[in-house]
């Protein structure tokens, strides 16, 4: 079983982009489970989303997660909130962020001791895609560290899953998603 | 006028909402009369895409609240049409009125319910309470443990609602966002398979049957009210229960997928067992694996159908197990509760019955973790050793503060 916990703001795609990474492991034969804790919260308030997967049907259905990967994918939130929560020895950490590593974990001290990688998620998404919409160039560094699929397979998986949207968007997706994966560290 | 047919892979990564409106456009509904309510907005407003898409031929009726929307399903069934809707919480309290008449009325209406607490205070997230509301409604009630459930019971649903012995609506519940808002992999069918399992509505006694002309919502007082609540009871506890085992068999054949009014997980050889509804049995099955794992003998039963009680069925699940846990998700308000209710009368009028203990959780969407499903298979290890309940018959699982029990 692997397990994630994307750190958000309501309003930048954590449930999105949960959605689409078990969409696209799906197509691989694996099963998967994506969901987020609501409640009334309104655009920029802090929520969680969340991300299964496993050989095996997934039948757990609590909401009590011990992540093997923490995704975040707003700047703040590393600082203001504990991403640390119910972490496990071998939990590790990818956190949008302008903060070198180093500068990060001096930042906030909870990181210190944990396996961090950075990449600046809000200024790729702006710069490609034109909206701090961090969530696929989050999945893009995620690719590069856990070493899951190729970066032009999960590329073309993530052509089909954003297909609704207009065709530069879509390409300039693609080209957020591959700035991740170059830059995370 | 032509729709266009949807192309689905396999295997789809739905949430339970989106499953349910997938299976309402398979079946082809000829109206949809809604008022949206969270947790189960996305189910009509996936269907009014795909009418405005033009998947699918119906009608669409905006309503001005819940009481309307099901006014408005009653009427569209009465005229002959195949008709569903969805709604939650709230928004079913104000419907529950008419639920009462479309019952009495006869009329196969679908209707997915988004499980959600009651207020106040007010809360959007999953707990039986809603789903406890209709109990007594004359209605058929399915429960969904995962969003593969919500669709598949769409399409049993409708086969057996609109079965002409049978001509009662029918619930599906779903836990809201542990179900409703949770992408799992969904195994579909296409549209053509799906559409013809269900098949080309057949109404009866319709209103648009000028030939044949019918009153429909008609006032009996004590000459012959009983008669016909006494009618309905009557098909509910003799018809219903045979045609769910034929369209479930009869779906297992088209998909491989089996279903069972009362779904018995490991408990074969089992000494405790956990009984409840939703994704809370899905979770006690992989808790209870690994329990065995530990040498205990742990099984899981989980109800399918709520309405009509499947009485026998939960007197041969249990018969043999030692002690088993009733979980109900809805506050009971000052009793015991509902289901540990049901569960005891039906072990009480059998010649051999476990030890049962009731336990009230997740209210408002509290999570039911495996740290407390282990808890309680424990402590129901610890009434097997001692031969008797060892605490109050009612606890509480998951709430803070002093620990509640009684009785």
């Amino acid at each position: 079983m692997l397990e994630i916990r994307w750190h958000s703001r309501a309003g930048q795609g954590a449930v999105t982009g949960a959605k689409g990474l078990a969409d696209v492991i799906s197509t691989t034969g694996k099963e998967v489970q994506a969901f987020a804790f609501y409640g009334s919260a309104k655009r920029g308030a802090a929520m969680t989303a969340y991300n299964r997967v496993d050989d095996k049907v997934i039948m757990n259905h609590e909401k009590y997660m011990e992540p093997d990967y923490v995704f975040v994918i707003d700047p703040a939130l590393a600082i203001t909130t504990d991403v640390t929560i119910n972490h496990k020895d071998t939990t590790k950490y990818i956190i949008t962020t302008h903060l070198s590593t180093e500068e990060l974990i001096k930042a906030q001290p909870k990181l210190e001791g944990k396996e961090v990688y950075t990449v600046d998620c809000i200024v790729i998404a702006q710069e490609t895609i034109g909206r701090p919409i961090p969530n696929t160039p989050m999945l893009g560094a995620f690719m590069k560290v856990s070493g899951m699929y190729d970066i032009e397979f999960f590329k073309d998986s993530m052509k089909r899953v954003l297909a609704k949207l207009p065709q530069k968007i879509v390409d300039a997706n693609m080209i957020a998603i591959q700035r991740a994966f170059d830059e995370v560290k | 006028m032509a729709f266009d047919k949807m192309e689905l892979r396999d295997i789809e990564v739905w949430d339970g909402n989106f499953a349910a409106a997938q299976a309402l456009r398979q079946a082809q509904v000829d109206v949809v009369a809604a008022y949206p309510i969270t947790p189960s907005t996305p189910i009509v407003e996936g269907y009014a895409k795909f009418k405005s898409d033009n998947y699918v031929e119906g009608e669409f009726v905006m309503v001005e609240s819940e009481h309307a929307a099901m006014s408005g399903c009653i009427g569209a069934a009465a005229a002959g049409g195949r008709v569903a809707t969805a709604t939650s919480s709230q928004g079913l309290a104000l419907m529950v009125e008419t639920l009462y008449q479309a019952s009495g009325m006869r009329l196969p209406i679908v209707l997915n319910i988004v499980n959600r607490a009651l207020a106040a205070p007010l809360n959007v997230n999953g707990d039986h309470s809603d789903m406890y509301l209709c109990r007594d409604s004359g209605w058929i009630q399915f429960d969904a443990f995962s969003p593969q459930g919500a669709y598949d019971l769409n399409f049993i649903a409708f086969k057996v609602s609109e079965d002409h012995d049978i001509r009662l609506p029918a619930i599906i519940n779903q836990d809201g966002f542990m179900t409703s808002h949770t992408a799992q992999g969904v195994t579909t069918m296409d549209d053509d398979t799906a559409f013809g399992f269900v098949g080309t509505y057949k109404p009866m006694n319709d209103m648009l049957d000028f030939e044949h002309p019918v009153t429909h919502g008609v006032q009996t007082e004590e000459d012959w009210h009983f008669e016909h609540k006494a009618r309905q009871h009557s098909d509910l506890m003799l018809k219903v229960s045979p045609k769910i085992d034929e369209v479930f068999a009869d779906f297992e054949k088209l998909t491989g997928r089996k279903y069972s009014q009362v779904e018995c997980y490991d408990m074969e050889d089992a000494d405790v067992a956990v009984f409840c509804l939703g994704t809370s049995v899905e979770t006690a099955r992989e808790v209870a694996t690994e329990m065995r794992a530990k040498g205990v003998k742990a099984g899981v039963v989980g109800l399918r159908v709520i309405r009509p009680f499947p009485f026998e069925r939960v007197q041969e699940a249990l018969k043999d197990v030692k002690a088993v846990a009733i979980l109900d998700r809805s506050s009971p308000n000052g009793a015991p509760g509902a289901m540990y209710n049901e569960v005891c009368a039906a072990m009480y009028s059998h010649e051999s019955s476990p030890l049962i203990s009731g336990y009230v959780y997740g209210l408002g969407g509290r999570d039911l973790t495996k740290a407390h499903l282990v808890d309680l298979y424990n402590e129901l290890e610890t009434n097997v050793k001692a031969g008797k309940v060892t605490t109050q018959l009612q606890q509480f699982i998951g709430v803070r503060g002093p620990k509640l029990s009684f009785l």
